[in-house]
């Protein structure tokens, strides 16, 4: 254990955090032999394996040890080591505590000139009665870690009707689901004036048309963030004008319509192979007298 | 009045129940309201069956009464019932039903497009014919001009049949 010891002492981190580990695990220091992989590699560096010693504590009953605690500190030689750990760089980032209190010019006479003032400040206002704690609820997960599903009639390169939405009747082809579940979907442009968009599931009908879209490469900073509807938050408390500032006439910016060519390009090379494709994809669905969609095959 | 009667033998096509849509021999009446039926190259077995789900055909076969299955088999085969039927306008109108009813939404294109070609040709021919006929005032020749006119259409109609069924697959 000396021999050991004497190693531990050259790097007191490694061994202190070991000691850490460990003491975390189990109070108790019975160790049984066993190093972890990841220790192995950090005493590998060290040329030289710890072995941990069998607990100094013989048991005479459950629970109930021969040596008392103090008898204990000395036969571990506790009075030895004493580590700390390496300061993390989370600690040392917490070293640099936010300021509490700031120092603000007064005016008047004879005032000192300045007072200092906190910067959090204490709450004016405590409720006669708080808020009790709310009961675990299970299964309630929010909206990013929903499950998303896709239709089975729905797979990349499905020609599908658009059923709301400016665009309605539509027929659009579909490249991919995006990760809040709604279909990114392109009609190509030039064919139906419909851009890359996103189309949501239920409003859309799933033909059992397909194309073949299959080396086709979407590019990948086509998410939903890119999508989004974008607001402007700068009300700035002025009354009148709040309603110029925010952008209503929407404008094409010259990466949609990049990413547009980049997609359409290799989307219409393969519906040009179809017959007929593209003039379909043209036309706009519409129900007429007689026609019944529950006895449609799609 | 009557052209098709129920008798030994006769070929009748089943409009409803579990067999609808199959061909079977009436092999020997039971009442009133029933028969007794059996389809072997049509895979319906042997049993009752009441008329009203029963619809005459023109085939009859020849058999004698309450003839085992393979006898009908082979008076079935003989007169080659299935090929005659499927030549029939009654199954074809049959077949083009169903097609129509499995029709996709590219189909139904497909053949809207192929309609609107036909038409226009046909109107095309027509407005020339009409022209050519109030050109040269009333005269019996119109009626020949229409009658001619008839042959280049129905040229172009069986064309469009064509593109129609291909459209259906």
């Amino acid at each position: 254990m000396a021999g050991e010891k004497a190693a531990g002492e050259k790097k007191p981190g490694e061994k202190a955090a070991r000691e850490k580990k460990r003491g975390k695990k189990k109070p108790a220091e019975k160790k049984p032999a066993e190093k972890k992989p990841s220790q192995r590699e950090a005493g590998e560096k060290k040329k030289k394996i710890k072995k941990h010693h069998a607990s100094r504590n013989p048991v005479l009953a459950r629970g109930i040890g021969r040596y008392s605690r103090s008898a204990m500190y000395v036969r571990k030689a506790l009075y030895k080591r004493k580590y700390t750990a390496p300061e993390t760089k989370i600690e040392k980032k917490k070293k640099e505590k936010p300021r509490a209190t700031i120092v603000k010019p007064v005016g008047g006479d004879k005032n000192g000139g300045s007072r200092v003032v906190k910067i959090r400040k204490m709450p004016r206002y405590y409720p006669t009665e708080d808020v009790p704690r709310k009961l675990l609820s299970h299964g309630k997960k929010p909206f990013c870690q929903h499950k998303r599903r896709l239709r089975a009639s729905i797979t990349p390169g499905t020609v599908l009707i658009l059923l709301t939405g400016r665009h309605r009747g539509k027929r659009v082809v579909f490249l991919k689901q995006l990760g809040t579940g709604l279909l990114l979907v392109t009609g190509p442009l030039v064919i139906n004036r419909v851009p890359l968009r996103r189309a949501h599931q239920k409003f859309v009908i799933a033909t059992s048309t397909k194309v073949d879209i299959s080396g086709v490469k979407i590019p990948k900073h086509l998410t939903d963030a890119y999508f989004k509807k974008k607001r402007l938050r700068k009300p700035k408390h002025q009354e009148g004008e709040i309603f110029d500032t925010e952008k209503e006439k929407y404008e094409i910016t010259e990466q949609r319509k990049s990413d547009q060519k980049a997609v359409d390009s290799q989307v219409l090379a393969r519906i040009k192979k179809v017959p007929q494709l593209r003039g379909y994809l043209r036309s706009t669905f519409c129900l007429s007298n007689g026609v019944y969609p529950h006895k449609l095959v799609f | 009045v009557f052209k098709r009667f129920v008798e030994i033998g006769r070929v009748a096509f089943i409009s409803f129940g579990p067999h609808a849509g199959k061909l079977v021999a009436i092999v020997d009446v039971i009442d009133q309201n029933r028969a007794l039926v059996d389809g072997p190259c049509s895979g319906v077995r042997r049993q009752a069956m009441p008329f009203k789900c029963m619809q005459l055909t023109d085939f009859v076969l020849k058999f004698p009464h309450s003839a085992r299955q393979k006898c009908v088999r082979l008076a079935w085969e003989k007169e080659n019932i299935n090929e005659k039927w499927s030549a029939t306008r009654w199954a074809k109108k049959i077949e083009a039903r169903e097609k129509k009813a499995k029709m996709t939404d590219f189909d139904r294109y497909k053949v809207m497009k192929a309609k609107k070609m036909r038409n226009r040709i046909i109107k095309h021919e027509m407005k020339k014919l009409q022209r050519l006929a109030s050109k040269k005032g009333k005269k019996p020749e119109k009626s020949d001009k229409s009658e001619k006119s008839e042959k280049p259409e129905k040229a172009q109609k069986s064309a469009k049949a064509q593109k129609a069924q291909k459209a259906q697959k």
